[in-house]
C-alpha cells in the first residue's frame, strides 16, 4: 500500500472521528456517535495492518487478541460506581502504550522527531504514573485523602523542571525517571474533590503522549487524533477548573483545594449572615418555620417534613458524592416517583464538579433510569430555587456551600454553588454536618429553613419515604 | 510521508477543531466524552503496530496490548453509559 492511499485512508479516518464527536452534542445521536468513532478506528487498524504486512507476525496478532480481550473483560466486569478509577486506569494504559511507541522511535529521524520522542515519553509517563495513582485512590487502594509532603510544591516544580530539561538535553532515562516520578508526586497530592479536574488533565495528557508520539513516528491518524483528545481533555479541565474557581496555572502549579488554614475560621460571621437572609426571608413562610436554636422533637419533625413534602408541587434534588457513597440513586429515584406519583415536578441540579469525574451524577442517576431531562446544569436551574417548594440535598456539601458567596479566603470563594439558600425548605439527607472536602463550614445546616436528617441516605431517604405513605 | 513540520500544524489544527466540537458537547454527558475520548487515546496503538514492523517487537507487543486494552474497553464503556441514558416515558413527541 502506497503513502497517499495511506494518508486518504487517514484523512477520512479522522473525518469519521470528528463526525462521532459531534454527534455525541446530542444524547438521541451520542450513541451513535460513539459506534462511528469505533469503527473507524477499527477500519484504519486494519488499514495499518495491511500497510505494514503485519498479518504474518503471528505475535502482533497474539496481541491485539489479548488486548481485545483484556479490554472487553473489563468493560463488562466495571461498575458504573467504578467508572472513575476504570477511565483513569485506562487514561494509563493509553499513555504508557504512547510511551513505549516513542521509546522505540528514540533515534529515528530529525532534530524535530527526536525531540518528539522525547516529549511523547515524558507525557506518556507521567499520564501513566500519575493516573495509576489516581486510579489508586479512586478505588480505595491508596489513601483518598491528599498527602501532602514538606514542600511538596517545590518537589513537583523541581521535577517537572527536570523533565523538561532532560527532554532539552535528549537524555532519555533522566526523562524516564523524572517524568515517572513527577506523574506520582502530581496525583498523590489530589484528593476527593480535585478528582475530576485531575482525570480532565490526565484525560489531556494521553492524547497529547498519542499526538507528539504520531509526530514522532510520522504518523498524520495517530497525529490528528491525539491532538482532538488532548483538546477535549483540556476544555473538561477548563470546565471542572471554572466550577470550582481554579485556573489552570493554579491546577498545574498545585495549589489545591485544601489549605490548612481556611478550616473554621470564616464559620461563625457566615452563620450570622445566613441567619440574617433567612430571617429576612422567613416573613412570607413564618408559620411552618423553626427556631434555629429551638432543638425540635422527632415527632414535630416528622410533621413538619410530612406537611412541606406532602404540599410540594415543585421539588428539586441536589445530589453529591455521598450519594454515590451511600449508593442512595435507588432510594433517591423512589422518592422522586413517589413525590411524581402525587403530583409533584422534580428535577435535579447537577453542579458540574459533583462526584469524582466530569458528568459522574449524571450516569449514576441514569443508570437507576433517572429520565435525562430532568437533569439540569447549574446554570439552567439556579435561577429556578426561589421558586420551588422544597429542595431535597443528598450527599452534597461543598458545591452548595453558600460560603461561596460570602466567605473570602476560604478555598471555596468565588466558586460556582447552587442557590439552594434561595428555597423556602432545604432536606439536608448528608451523612452529617462536618464540612466538605474545601474544610469550610456550610452554613446553610444553620439555617432555620434546613431540616437535617443526618445518617446514611438510603435510610434518611427511605425515612422519608415512609413519611409520604 | 509527512515531514515533521507539517505535522506539528496538523497536530494544532485539529486540536482546534476539536476543540469547537467538543465544547458543543452537553455536562450531562461529560461522562461518555471523556471515557470516549479516552478510548480515542488508544489509537496509539497505530504506532505501535508501525513499531512492530521496524523491528521493536517486545516493546511493540507489550503497546500493542495496552493501546487495545483502551480502545476496547473505553468505547465498550462509552457504549453502556450511554445506553442508560433514557428519555422520560410518553415524552416521545419532542425532538
Amino acid at each position: 500500500m502506497n503513502d497517499t492511499v495511506y494518508l486518504i485512508i487517514g484523512i477520512l479516518t479522522v473525518l469519521a472521528v470528528l463526525a462521532g464527536i459531534s454527534a455525541m452534542s446530542r444524547v438521541r445521536s451520542a450513541r451513535a456517535g460513539n459506534a462511528i468513532g469505533a469503527i473507524a478506528v477499527a477500519v484504519v487498524l486494519v488499514v495499518t495492518l495491511c500497510k505494514h504486512e503485519l498479518f504474518g507476525q503471528p505475535m502482533v496478532l497474539v496481541a491485539l487478541i489479548v488486548g481485545t480481550g483484556l479490554g472487553a473483560f473489563g468493560a463488562l466486569r466495571v461498575k458504573m460506581i467504578q467508572m472513575p478509577q476504570f477511565v483513569a486506569l485506562l487514561n494509563g494504559l493509553g499513555g504508557l502504550a504512547s510511551a513505549l511507541v516513542a521509546y522505540g522511535s528514540l533515534n529515528v529521524g530529525g532534530g524535530l522527531e527526536k525531540y518528539a520522542s522525547q516529549i511523547a515519553l515524558a507525557v506518556g509517563l507521567l499520564t501513566a504514573s500519575g493516573s495509576a495513582v489516581a486510579a489508586g485512590k479512586l478505588a480505595r487502594m491508596l489513601p483518598q485523602r491528599p498527602v501532602i509532603l514538606k514542600g511538596h510544591s517545590v518537589i513537583v516544580g523541581g521535577l517537572l523542571l527536570l523533565t523538561v530539561i532532560a527532554v532539552i538535553a535528549k537524555a532519555s532515562t533522566p526523562v524516564l525517571i523524572a517524568s515517572l516520578l513527577f506523574g506520582v508526586f502530581f496525583s498523590i497530592r489530589v484528593g476527593g474533590a480535585d478528582m475530576p479536574i485531575t482525570i480532565s488533565l490526565l484525560n489531556s495528557l494521553s492524547g497529547v503522549a498519542g499526538g507528539v508520539a504520531g509526530i514522532a513516528i510520522g504518523d498524520p491518524v495517530l497525529t490528528c487524533i491525539g491532538g482532538v483528545v488532548g483538546a477535549s481533555g483540556l476544555l473538561l479541565t477548563q470546565i471542572m477548573g471554572r466550577a470550582m474557581n481554579r485556573s489552570l496555572a493554579n491546577i498545574l502549579l498545585g495549589r489545591m483545594t485544601v489549605t490548612a488554614s481556611a478550616k473554621g475560621t470564616h464559620a461563625k460571621p457566615e452563620a450570622a449572615a445566613s441567619a440574617e437572609a433567612a430571617e429576612a426571608s422567613a416573613a412570607d413562610s413564618a408559620p411552618t418555620e423553626a427556631e434555629p436554636a429551638a432543638p425540635m422533637s422527632a415527632e414535630d419533625r416528622s410533621a413538619l417534613l410530612k406537611e412541606i413534602l406532602s404540599a410540594a408541587k415543585d421539588v428539586i434534588i441536589v445530589p453529591g458524592y455521598g450519594m454515590a457513597l451511600a449508593q442512595a440513586q435507588a432510594s433517591v429515584k423512589k422518592l422522586a416517583d413517589t413525590l411524581t406519583a402525587r403530583g409533584a415536578k422534580v428535577r435535579y441540579a447537577i453542579h458540574p464538579v459533583a462526584g469524582r469525574m466530569p458528568g459522574h451524577m449524571n450516569v449514576l442517576l441514569c443508570e437507576v433510569d433517572v429520565p435525562y431531562e430532568q437533569l439540569f446544569e447549574l446554570d439552567d436551574i439556579n435561577s429556578d430555587f426561589a421558586a420551588c417548594d422544597v429542595v431535597v440535598v443528598v450527599g452534597a456539601n461543598d458545591t452548595i456551600n453558600p460560603a461561596a458567596n460570602t466567605a473570602e479566603g476560604t478555598p471555596i470563594y468565588g466558586m460556582p454553588v447552587l442557590a439552594v439558600g434561595d428555597a423556602p425548605h432545604t432536606i439536608v439527607c448528608n451523612l452529617d454536618d462536618s464540612p466538605g472536602y474545601a474544610g469550610v463550614p456550610n452554613s446553610l445546616y444553620q439555617s432555620s429553613k434546613s431540616l437535617l436528617m443526618f445518617g446514611d441516605a438510603k435510610a434518611t431517604l427511605a425515612e422519608l419515604l415512609d413519611l409520604l405513605k | 510521508m509527512m515531514a515533521a513540520w507539517q505535522l506539528c500544524v496538523l497536530f494544532v489544527v485539529s486540536a482546534v477543531v476539536g476543540y469547537f466540537l467538543i465544547s458543543q458537547v452537553p455536562s450531562l454527558l461529560h461522562t461518555p466524552l471523556m471515557s470516549g475520548m479516552n478510548a480515542l487515546s488508544g489509537i496509539t496503538v497505530l504506532g505501535a503496530l508501525a513499531a512492530a514492523a521496524t523491528g521493536h517487537q517486545g516493546l511493540a507487543f507489550a503497546a500493542i496490548i495496552l493501546a487495545m486494552v483502551n480502545v476496547v474497553g473505553g468505547f465498550w464503556v462509552t457504549d453502556l453509559m450511554l445506553k442508560m441514558f433514557k428519555k422520560e416515558k410518553g415524552a416521545a413527541h419532542d425532538e
